[in-house]
Order: structure tokens, then sequence, then C-alpha cells
């Protein structure tokens, strides 16, 4: 194939209307520089014969026909990408988590992960919801939106929320009557420690909101007279 | 019970239905038994119904479908923007608006702050009542 150019070039020959170009064939050939490449060439243009091509190895008929032609699956080219986020939620924003343990819960917003989810936090000793991911529509975006620049969040994705893999104990017959004994799984001193860190940076910028920690203490919950679909976030 | 507020060239209207919905506008001219000509400093002047305005007390001293140009300055003149505000009507209308566009958080600190006047409030009853029983 001839060497590609780094940037397509739009063509020489703009359109009048549609199927009708402004210049004419012989024009064309002078704008397009045939004249200089035939020059160059001796008067003829270049062929470039193509290359012989080796031998290819010769192939076995196959041990197996299918009885029926089989159907070539269809072409499919999707790329997968995170959920598309609402414009609403922004670094920083607070959420209202509508779902869940933590249902009514008003939490900071920190980033979205690879896998869509939302990377959210309480903070932890504000109201009790740890770093955990949420997922989209399960989440009133509010407009208040809290001073998120301080806090590095490059760590977490979701391989780091990911449950860990618990090898299987072989049984023999006697303790299969055994109740199992309760391993109460502790959390690891470095997702506390990174919870401390994020949460350190966060209470700060919140206690420089008046009202802020009390507000992201309470839970949400509709009134008599609320009305969702008037109510502004 | 004989009425007060009359459909006049110059009567302040608030529209009650419709695109135009809230706003403030002059009735310029009476096309026919239902509908009028109303007119707005910030809309094309256009005919609307009269079940579609509510009247005010506000009128203004204008000739009949005046320029766009003696409307505002007729408006100025009677200063029916103060006026409106200043009303009883007007200041509910505000406070209605204010009340609907508040913010999740705003209405949190709100409610901080009604919980905190009743404090304010039993306190000083309470200091009356034990004035009045001692």
């Amino acid at each position: 194939m001839a060497a590609k150019r780094k940037t397509p070039v739009k063509t020489r020959n703009p359109d009048l209307i549609r199927g009708v170009g402004k210049y004419s064939r012989s024009k064309m050939y002078h704008k397009r520089g045939l004249w200089a490449i035939k020059a160059k060439n001796g008067g003829v243009f270049p062929r470039h014969d193509s290359k012989p091509k080796s031998p290819a190895a010769a192939e076995k008929p196959p041990k197996f026909y299918p009885a029926e032609d089989i159907k070539k699956p269809l072409l499919n080219k999707r790329k997968s990408r995170p959920t598309k986020l609402r414009a609403s939620i922004t670094p920083g924003t607070v959420l209202i988590l509508l779902a869940g343990r933590f249902m009514g819960k008003r939490v900071v917003f920190l980033k979205q992960l690879t896998s869509g989810l939302l990377l959210v936090t309480g903070p932890f000793k504000i109201n009790g919801v740890p770093l955990r991911r949420v997922n989209q529509s399960y989440v009133i975006a509010t407009s208040t939106k809290v001073d998120i620049s301080g806090v590095n969040v490059e760590k977490f994705d979701d391989k780091y929320f990911s449950k860990e893999v618990q090898k299987k104990k072989k049984k023999s017959e006697g303790e299969f009557f055994e109740a199992e004994k309760g391993d109460k799984k502790k959390l690891p001193e470095e997702k506390k420690e990174d919870q401390t860190a994020v949460d350190t940076v966060l209470i700060k910028s919140i206690e420089g909101v008046p009202d802020l920690k009390a507000y992201l203490g309470a839970r949400f919950s509709l009134k008599s007279g609320m009305k969702p679909h008037e109510l502004v976030f | 019970m004989p009425f007060k507020r009359y459909v006049e060239i110059g009567r302040v209207a608030l529209v009650n239905y419709g695109k135009d919905y809230g706003k403030l506008v002059v009735i310029v001219d009476v096309v026919d038994q239902n509908r009028a000509l109303v007119d707005a400093p910030d809309m094309v002047r256009g005919q609307m119904n009269f079940k579609r305005l509510t009247l005010t007390d506000i009128t203004i001293d204008i000739p009949r479908v005046p320029k766009k140009k003696t409307l505002i300055e007729a408006m100025e003149k009677a200063d029916v923007k103060n006026k409106w505000e200043n009303s009883s009507w007007g200041r509910k209308l505000i406070v209605q608006k204010r009340r609907a566009s508040l913010n999740d958080f705003d209405r949190f600190k709100l409610m901080l702050a009604k919980i905190k006047r009743a404090g304010v409030v039993r306190q000083e009853l309470s200091k009356l009542k034990k004035d009045t029983s001692s």
C-alpha cells in the first residue's frame, strides 16, 4: 500500500451540488500534481508490481464437516465504557442514597469508577457511610457541592472493592456435622487507613460551611406535603 | 357587594394561566366581551381572554393602545413594580416562589432555624407563665 498521510486531505474538489464538483477532470489532474509524479518517473505513472507471494501452506482437508451450514455470528463493534454520568453529578456533589443499608443518607460523591459505579464516602465519621460504590440510578443528586480539591482518590478502583476469594477447606466426615466456625471478617487496617486519609481532608472542608456537617449527618425523608416532582434538589 | 376592580384601560392584571403565567400585564384595549388586548414591558402585545387574567388594584394612566415606550414610562411613573412588591398579594407570591426554589440543603437550614425560633419562643412563654403564676 502507498504510504499513508499523517492527516487525511479533504478533497481538493469542492461540491457545487451533490454529484457535481467544481473542477473538471483535466483541472483535477493538474491540481493533484499527477503531471509532477509522472515527470519524476520519466513520463510514465509509477507502477508497483505486486510482491511475489510466498506459497501458502498446504491446507489439510478438515476431519469434520457440520451437517448443515453453520451461521457466522454477527459482528459486534460495541465498545464498553462506563455509564454516562448525569450532568448534575460532579466530584464533590452531595448525593442522597435511595436504597440499601444507607437509604436516605446524604453522602459526598468522589469519582466515577471504570465499571460505571460511583465512588462515594459519608464521610464515615459524620454519617457512618464508608468508601462505597453506588449505582447512579439509586441516587438523587442535590445541587450542594463540597470542595474536594484536597482529596486523592487515584488509588481506588473496582478491584479495591472485590470480595476476597476464600480457599475451600476439605472437610472430613466428622467435621461435616460440626457447625462452621463463625469467622467474623475483620476489616483490614489498610482500608481503615484509606478511609481516614480521604475523610480528614473532606471533613475539614465540610466544617468550613455552616450547618453542612449536621446536614450530612441527617437522613433525608419525604414528609407530609412534599411533592417529589416539585421539589428542587 | 359592588365590584371594586374594573376592567379598564390601564388596569394591571396578573396572568393566571398559560405561557405567561405569573406575569403582570396591563390591559391596553378591550377586544370584545371576552378578550382584552394586553401588554407588558417584556412581552409582545397580544390578546388574552379575561378568564386568564386576575385583576389587581393597580391602575396606570395610559391612552388607548400606547406605544411600548409610553407604556414603560407610565409604568415607571405609577411605580407599578414597587406597589406590587409591597402589596400583601405581591409579597405572598414572592415568598411562594422563594419557597419553591429552595435547595435540599436550604430546606435543612430552614428546619434548623424554625426549631431555634420555636425554642426561643417557648422560653419566653415559660418565663411569662412563671411570672403570672408566681
